[in-house]
């Protein structure tokens, strides 16, 4: 029987895995290794300031080993998503990653670069012909929006994948990309069906969470005509039945419908069926070919940050909160105007921890028996330097504004660190997360060759 | 009467894109997964009121493979924009721990 063998080293690239269990991996002969290296999950301040999620020494330590054992194995190394956004900063810094690894050990290869950031004008164009749409509950999207943007990625399927590999890529390092993308594209180029390949790559994106326990570690998925197998190669973790089939809700609004570039994988009929005790075949799901569309992902600045952190332990305090808060409030935009900064200038949040800190306004306790609160106050500015100015003013107020019956007369707050003011920099938001259609799988992700 | 803390197995949320947050509740053996299910305590209206969000809004699955129940709702504020609170989304399964099910842990 045809089958198909994909290594995965972990959940993300940086994250690390265990040197025994790239060994054990290896030693199943696998025609691809691979670790998915990007997400949205931390936040958009990556794709916003063009930063890496992961440090370069825990990117290089993990690209050495599998550079090393691809290049032994004469088996391709794909990473996708580079740098955690996928844009051009974070692809360049993997790619200068690898550059230097391949000198410091005398390795010789051909290199795929794929691109993922999409020019502006391009988007404006596809706007204008009515071929975006926002995702669920994304902001509106128009000219001023996509100018706003730091960058704008797209989100790659499988077909750049191919034809880096059809080039005779032997690493292949590419921007933003869906997740199971580089999987599905090495098993589909490989004549397997797109349902177990698409399947598998759902779950080698995440390394070895699909076992148990979870963890940042290796794990290989065989793909064949009738399902995949998938087993973790640390023999602390078992993937079983349950834990694959729970896999499935991990980051995703369903774990029956997966909207891919190009279709929908549909896994609401799967079976999960135990080969031993630490290895599953996983049958019945389908894909189902639908017109091409690929996600668009932008990030734009939404002012700068400055934060001080404190706590308060004075019962009289804790009593009278919210008056108190809207007190100290009244101060700070007295004083802040009174050095030329209007309040439309600046947002101003206190977060309290010990009551609502975690879940906002949808906290259901609403009578903190706690305490001591602890404080976290933030300024967004305009510039860095309204944000510093009044987050000090804010400092100042929120150590000392008077409440009835005050007994901590010399302040009102415990200050852990001086100074006490961070400067956080400039904060960002998502302000693209939409779909563009009619387009062609390649063009939107230009591919750039060379021998390292 | 038992409360899903007390019965579930897994009881978690976390980010499903950057505007969306989703809760799943995990039970480790089918026996019980079923006898919650018979119970229909957990559906969209639950989790709409929980989450101060519309019925219509709530994407709820039940997922007999995992044994699981699957709510996904609209985050309060987007991850990591001006007043988030949870970037990742992992600590908003709290209000579910206490929901009270009818049956006999």
């Amino acid at each position: 029987m045809q089958e198909y063998r994909l290594l995965s080293t972990s959940g993300l690239l940086g994250y690390g895995f265990p040197e025994e269990s790239l060994k054990e991996g290896i030693a199943r002969k696998p025609h691809m290794i691979g670790v998915d290296g990007g997400s949205t999950d931390p936040g958009p301040h990556y794709l916003g300031s063009g930063k890496c999620l992961n440090s370069k020494m825990a990117m290089k330590r993990d690209i050495a080993l599998m550079l090393e054992a691809a290049l032994s194995a004469k088996i391709p190394m794909v990473i996708s998503s580079c740098g955690g956004a996928g844009g051009e900063p974070h692809l360049q810094a993997v790619v200068d990653i690898v550059r230097e690894v391949a000198r410091e050990n005398g390795h010789r290869f051909k290199l795929a670069k794929i691109h993922a950031e999409q020019s502006k004008s391009w988007v404006k164009k596809k706007l204008a012909e009515g071929q975006i749409e926002a995702l669920k509950a994304a902001p509106h999207l128009d000219n001023g929006a996509i100018d706003r943007a730091e960058r704008i990625v797209g989100m790659m399927g499988p077909e750049p994948f191919m034809q880096a590999l059809d080039e005779g890529a032997q690493v292949v390092l590419a921007g933003r990309s869906s997740d199971p993308a580089p999987w599905a594209a090495c098993a589909t180029r490989a004549q397997l069906p797109p349902g177990p390949a698409w399947f598998a790559g759902k779950v080698l994106e995440c390394g070895a969470t699909a076992a148990l326990p979870k963890g940042h570690d290796c794990l290989v998925a065989t793909v064949q005509e009738d399902g995949v197998i998938v087993e973790a190669m640390n023999p602390i973790r078992k993937c079983t039945p349950m834990s694959v089939a729970n896999h499935s809700l991990h980051e995703n609004s369903s774990p029956c419908y997966h909207v891919e570039p190009g279709g929908l994988l549909d896994t609401s009929e799967c079976r999960f069926d135990a080969l031993s005790d630490r290895a599953v075949k996983i049958s019945g799901m389908k894909w189902e070919a639908r017109p091409y569309t690929v996600k668009l992902e932008g990030a734009e600045l939404a002012g700068y940050r400055t934060i001080t952190i404190c706590g308060t332990r004075d019962p009289g305090l804790l009593g009278q909160w919210d008056s108190y808060l809207a007190s100290v409030r009244e101060n700070i935009v007295t004083k802040a105007r009174a050095f030329g900064v209007e309040p439309d200038q600046y947002k101003l949040i206190y977060r309290v921890y010990g009551r609502d800190g975690v879940m906002g306004d949808w906290e259901p306790v609403k009578e903190s028996r706690s305490h001591e609160l602890g404080i976290l106050v933030e300024v967004i500015g305009k510039t860095q330097e309204i944000a510093n100015a009044v987050l000090s003013i804010a400092r100042v107020n929120t150590l000392h504004v008077d409440f009835p019956g005050r007994l901590c007369k010399e302040g009102n707050m415990a200050f852990p660190f001086s100074p006490s003011d961070i400067e956080a920099g400039p904060a960002y938001r998502f302000s693209v997360f939409h779909v563009v259609k009619d387009v062609d799988p390649l063009s939107m992700f230009p591919i750039e060759y060379e021998m390292v | 009467m038992a409360k899903i803390s007390e019965i579930a197995q897994v009881c978690k949320s976390k980010n499903a894109g950057p505007f969306e947050v989703t809760i799943d509740v995990v039970f480790s053996d089918k026996a019980m997964f079923e006898k919650v299910k018979k119970t229909q305590v957990l559906n969209a209206d639950l989790i709409a009121r929980l989450y101060h969000v519309k019925p219509s809004d709530v994407l709820f699955t039940v997922y007999d493979a995992g044994n699981a129940f699957k709510a996904t709702v609209p985050r309060r504020i987007p991850a990591g924009d001006i007043g988030d609170t949870d970037v990742y989304g992992a600590q908003q399964h709290a209000p579910l721990l206490d929901v009270d099910i009818p049956i006999s842990s």
